[in-house]
């Protein structure tokens, strides 16, 4: 049996005294495509968010192709915080796409893709650009490596942080959200990215209300209500009738979104 | 009014911009530090600089420069008047721009912060090549009001004796008797050089790299 990419046990999340995520076991098989999906406030984004440690779980583990992110079980069985230079070593393995994109504003598409390489791979400018030339041609933006954020549509913003995740090699890429900030033509271009991405075997995480999406590329689905994973499955599976109640009331309100095919 | 009486209102602006630009950019160097103690979770670093800009934006420049004039001499330190002006100004100035850049800093979104969290960066490298330039552009349409202010607010510094725009329009009145013209004169002057400080502070908003155009 392969490792998996990442292995989520007994995760729990916690904002003061509300508790966002609870009991979360969740295990992300290498080269697949993998959905988060549930209702707003269900605790999804969150759950990524932690699986990128932009937020720290409060308990459970974590382990991304069989290390540990973040926290480790040390040998009387506490849990402790690894050293920094740990997390960021694991971490590297990982590439985030934000629904804001989050591209930097004072630098060029080509700048954003480039930044890392140079600063933090000290790879030559030259090299550097070049690298990031051929990321941004893959997602077709080639001609607008010169462009700053503000000259960019949002689809083209997306594909262009895609791109700057891309460029440092991750072994999986988390997506959260990302084509709820965009106008519905938009989204195509930003999809069709992701398919070809999964097409070529990455390991990806997706958060998405694109529910057809879900149905055509991944291939396991988790479905979240109020911080628990309430099932998981196959597409197939998880969409077949009868359906889960839950579920059925959450497709009714995407019928326009690209699931009328499933209903 | 001769052409002699203006070119003296305009030999004396070098005074008002040679202060005025001295003590923004003191202040502002003073202000980063400043600023970076505000953002401090460490009330040992931020209450002095609380207690500092409080002060500073509390008392009126005039009285700010009348006691550091009067106290320099006194705790012994025999300085021209030129640099009581400049340290009173600056400090001042220093107030308004830490709070300025404060303000900058913390509008940066935290997304950008994330997504060079997520590419790799260190948090220096965060702070040098993401957070501070984009705080400062944040900040730049602030710095060059701050810029304008301490230009017109420099006219208080004639009451420590430096001959700049104003005190020079005070004697040039009172001994020519025509103050209607002299003082229209030093208003143009004053105009004239806070125009051109607006407009090169457009100019350079609007040239830094990704503005909004």
């Amino acid at each position: 049996m392969t490792l998996p990419a990442i292995s989520v046990q007994n995760l729990v999340k916690r904002f003061g005294t509300s508790t966002v995520l609870e009991a979360i076991n969740l295990t992300i098989p290498a080269g697949q495509v993998s959905c988060l999906i549930g209702p707003s406030g269900s605790g999804k984004s969150t759950l990524l968010r932690c699986l990128a440690f932009l937020e720290e779980a409060s308990e459970g583990m974590i382990t991304v192709n069989g290390e540990a992110l973040g926290f480790f079980e040390n040998s009387r069985g506490e849990r402790e915080r690894l050293p920094l230079a740990q997390i960021r070593r694991v971490r590297s393995q990982i590439g985030m796409v934000f629904q804001q994109f989050n591209l930097w504003p004072h630098m060029t598409a080509l700048g954003n893709v480039a930044e890392a390489l140079k600063t933090v791979h000290k790879a030559p400018k030259a090299e550097a650009e070049e690298r990031a030339l051929a990321q941004l041609t893959k997602v077709g933006l080639a001609n607008r490596a010169g462009h700053y954020p503000s000259q960019l549509s949002g689809g083209q913003q997306q594909r262009v942080a895609i791109a700057r995740a891309l460029a440092l090699q991750p072994k999986i890429m988390l997506f959260d959200e990302p084509t709820s900030a965009l106008d519905p033509e938009l989204t195509g271009e930003v999809l069709n990215v992701m398919r070809d991405l999964a097409t070529e075997g990455m390991t990806m995480v997706v958060v998405s209300h694109e529910i057809g999406f879900a149905a055509t590329v991944a291939q396991q689905i988790s479905f979240l209500d109020q911080g628990r994973i309430l099932f998981a499955g196959a597409p197939g599976h998880v969409f077949a009738k009868p359906r889960h109640p839950r579920l059925e009331q959450f497709l009714d309100t995407y019928l326009d979104r690209g699931a009328s095919m499933l209903v | 009014m001769t052409f002699k009486l203006f070119n003296l209102l305009v030999q004396a602006s070098v005074w008002t911009i040679g202060i005025s630009a001295i003590s923004i950019v003191i202040g502002f160097i003073l202000a980063l530090g400043l600023s970076a103690a505000l953002l401090s979770a460490r009330k040992l670093y931020r209450r002095p600089a609380e207690f500092f800009i409080s002060f500073f934006r509390g008392v009126p420049l005039l009285v700010q420069l009348l006691l550091i004039y009067n106290l320099l001499p006194f705790i012994g330190l025999n300085v021209p008047s030129i640099v009581a002006a400049i340290v009173g100004m600056s400090l001042c100035t220093a107030a308004y721009q830490a709070e300025n850049l404060r303000g900058g800093f913390e509008s940066v979104p935290k997304g950008f912060i994330e997504a060079a969290d997520m590419a790799g960066l260190s948090p220096r490298q965060i702070f040098m090549r993401i957070k501070a330039p984009i705080a400062l552009r944040l900040t730049f349409p602030a710095l060059v009001n701050e810029a304008i202010m301490i230009l017109k607010s420099s006219s208080l510094v004639s009451v420590v004796g430096i001959v700049e725009i104003t005190r020079m329009a005070q004697d040039l009145a009172s001994s020519t008797y025509m103050p209607i013209e002299i003082f229209s004169s030093a208003a143009i002057i004053y105009l004239a050089i806070c125009w051109i400080v607006a407009m090169t502070g457009k100019y350079v908003e609007r040239s830094l790299p990704g503005a909004v155009k």
